[in-house]
């Protein structure tokens, strides 16, 4: 043993266990209040609507550019007195069929994918060529082959949810760790019990991105076809209350039109989605 | 101890296994044999890529011996079973979207052995064992990676399978943590006295947990010696050398 170069003595010491003041704290009244996001997103968006009301004040045309209130103020009276609310409902009635379909298919399609090798290149090959296809594209071919009417919205809506939906949950599957795999296997999990049990709660994940993409892709879908037509099954939805209103100069229902779009898209994506998120994967720790 | 005139519980006869990478097939193992009896803690010993997670794999029924055979209880086996259940070294192992209870539960519940009360009653049973009673409603990921395995132990021996295999349950955690896991596990053989096939590269745990250790040469995996063991490391009177400098000795000699 080489000696050491200093002498020092050993020591062996008593834990303290207090007397060294703080070991929790609480946070202050504005640290809780800054640290909610929703409070800074609300503040945010009072903030823009502030700008929104100076500019619209500024440039005096309610023709081109209608102030925040004029726009709150046509909001309430078409709910009250006129039929946005039927309207909106008409055009998420539309979206769930069309949803609906689009999942169906999807999972369909990639149970296909996951059980056999020529599933799974059918399902590359048709999402590598139909993603990246535009789902309103297809619209003037969906006029011909369904007719002006809720049949043609259902089908481009099922393009824009079954490829995002599919290529997801695909990806997610494929992308399960080979543990959990023989995990399953080794209770003697084999075929559907298998994917339910263990791959689609493992890819869970993907799946959840999945159906958000495919929400958003569906509901902005709609909302164009509806402006093209929609006014021929009678009621019409929101994308067709947007574009009557233009053709009516009501310029402020045309900003609450789209003030609706925009609401309800954003309580699908930060009340639905969000609290289905907070329920599954961020209590199981798979996404922070 | 099982004397040698019993039949074994777990028999692995002249066992080749292959596995192809993208660009080779490589032979992982050539012609072993051994032989697991009942309360057994028989260790897989080598060096990486003398093929122990391969065999360990073959023995849960993943992969399929090119030549030999392997049979449990005289029965070949052929595909993975709740009668084999593995214990695995990664932490994600276990579902991360079930509670340490219904991780336990789940695999009674998915293998058929039990449902509804019964299987809640043994899962619970099973983690006071390993003392997590507290943590029964926790999901994994609030868990440090010690109590992941314990739970992952606990899920396997709850099955009450014919044989625990354990494929290097210890080796991601902390060295503090391991010697600490490996003492409890040999505290729960000793009350259940389960039969396990331990794979582990390290000398110093094989000794520690096997009572008979396989040692294997890598490139590919030969059974190079079959050793017992007390568990304390003692001088051996004939060689006047202690069991970890042997195996060292057998496993690094140059004189292969």
């Amino acid at each position: 043993m080489p000696e050491p170069t200093l002498h020092r003595p050993e020591f062996i010491r008593e834990r303290v266990d207090d007397a060294f003041g703080i070991v929790e704290k609480p946070l202050t009244a504005w640290e809780k209040v800054y640290s909610q996001d929703w409070i800074r997103k609300v503040f945010l968006l009072l903030v823009l609507a502030g700008f929104w009301e100076a500019y619209a004040r500024h440039l005096d045309n309610a023709l081109l550019f209608p102030t925040f209130a004029s726009t709150v103020q046509a909001f309430w009276d078409a709910i009250a007195k006129g039929d946005l609310i039927g309207k909106s409902w008409h055009s998420i009635q539309v979206l769930l069929i069309g949803y609906g379909l689009g999942l169906a298919l999807a999972a369909l399609l990639t149970m296909f994918a996951v059980t056999t090798r020529i599933g799974s290149d059918l399902l590359e090959t048709l999402t590598s060529m139909f993603n990246p296809l535009p789902a309103i594209a297809l619209l003037p071919l969906a006029l011909i082959w369904f007719g002006l009417g809720e049949g043609s919205i259902v089908f481009v809506l099922v393009h824009s949810v079954l490829w995002a939906v599919a290529l997801n949950t695909h990806s997610g599957f494929m992308s399960v760790s080979a543990t959990l795999r023989m995990v399953g296997r080794n209770y003697g999990l084999r075929g559907f019990g298998y994917a339910w049990k263990i791959l689609v709660p493992a890819a869970f994940p993907s799946i959840l991105t999945g159906l958000k993409t495919g929400w958003a892709f569906a509901w902005r879908t709609l909302i164009a076809a509806e402006l093209v037509f929609g006014v021929s099954s009678g009621s019409g939805g929101l994308g067709w209350f947007i574009y009557e209103n233009k053709n009516q100069l009501e310029i402020p229902s045309v900003f609450a039109g789209l003030f609706t779009v925009i609401l309800i898209g954003f309580a699908v994506e930060n009340i639905i989605f969000k609290n289905v998120e907070l329920m599954t994967v961020r209590k199981w720790g798979m996404q922070n | 101890m099982s004397k040698t005139t019993d039949k074994p519980l777990l028999d692995v006869r002249g066992v080749t296994l292959q596995y192809k990478t993208r660009d080779h097939l490589v032979t992982a193992t050539y012609r072993v044999d051994f032989q697991v009896f009942r309360s057994d803690r028989f260790v897989l010993l080598g060096p990486s890529g003398c093929g122990k997670s391969t065999l360990l794999k073959a023995v849960g029924g993943y992969i399929q011996p090119v030549e030999g055979e392997i049979t449990l209880k005289s029965r070949r086996i052929e595909q993975p079973g709740p009668d084999r259940v593995m214990v695995f070294q990664e932490f994600d192992q276990l579902l991360p979207w079930k509670t340490v209870k219904q991780n336990v539960m789940f695999a009674l519940e998915a293998s058929g052995r039990l449902g509804g009360r019964a299987a809640e009653e043994r899962a619970m049973q099973y983690i006071e064992k390993v003392n997590l009673a507290k943590f029964a409603d926790s999901f994994p990921h609030t868990l440090s990676g010690g109590m992941k395995q314990r739970v992952a132990i606990a899920r396997g021996m709850a099955m009450e399978p014919d044989i625990l295999l354990m494929d290097e349950p210890f080796a991601a955690l902390d060295a503090l943590t391991r010697r600490k896991m490996q003492e409890e596990l040999l505290q729960l053989w000793v009350g259940t006295r389960f039969t396990v096939l331990f794979v582990t590269h390290s000398i110093a745990e094989a000794v520690v947990i096997g009572n008979r250790i396989l040692l294997l040469s890598p490139h590919p995996g030969q059974v190079r010696a079959e050793l017992n063991s007390d568990g304390s490391d003692s001088v051996d009177a004939a060689t006047g050398m202690k069991l970890s400098d042997s195996i060292h000795d057998i496993l690094f000699s140059a004189t292969r």
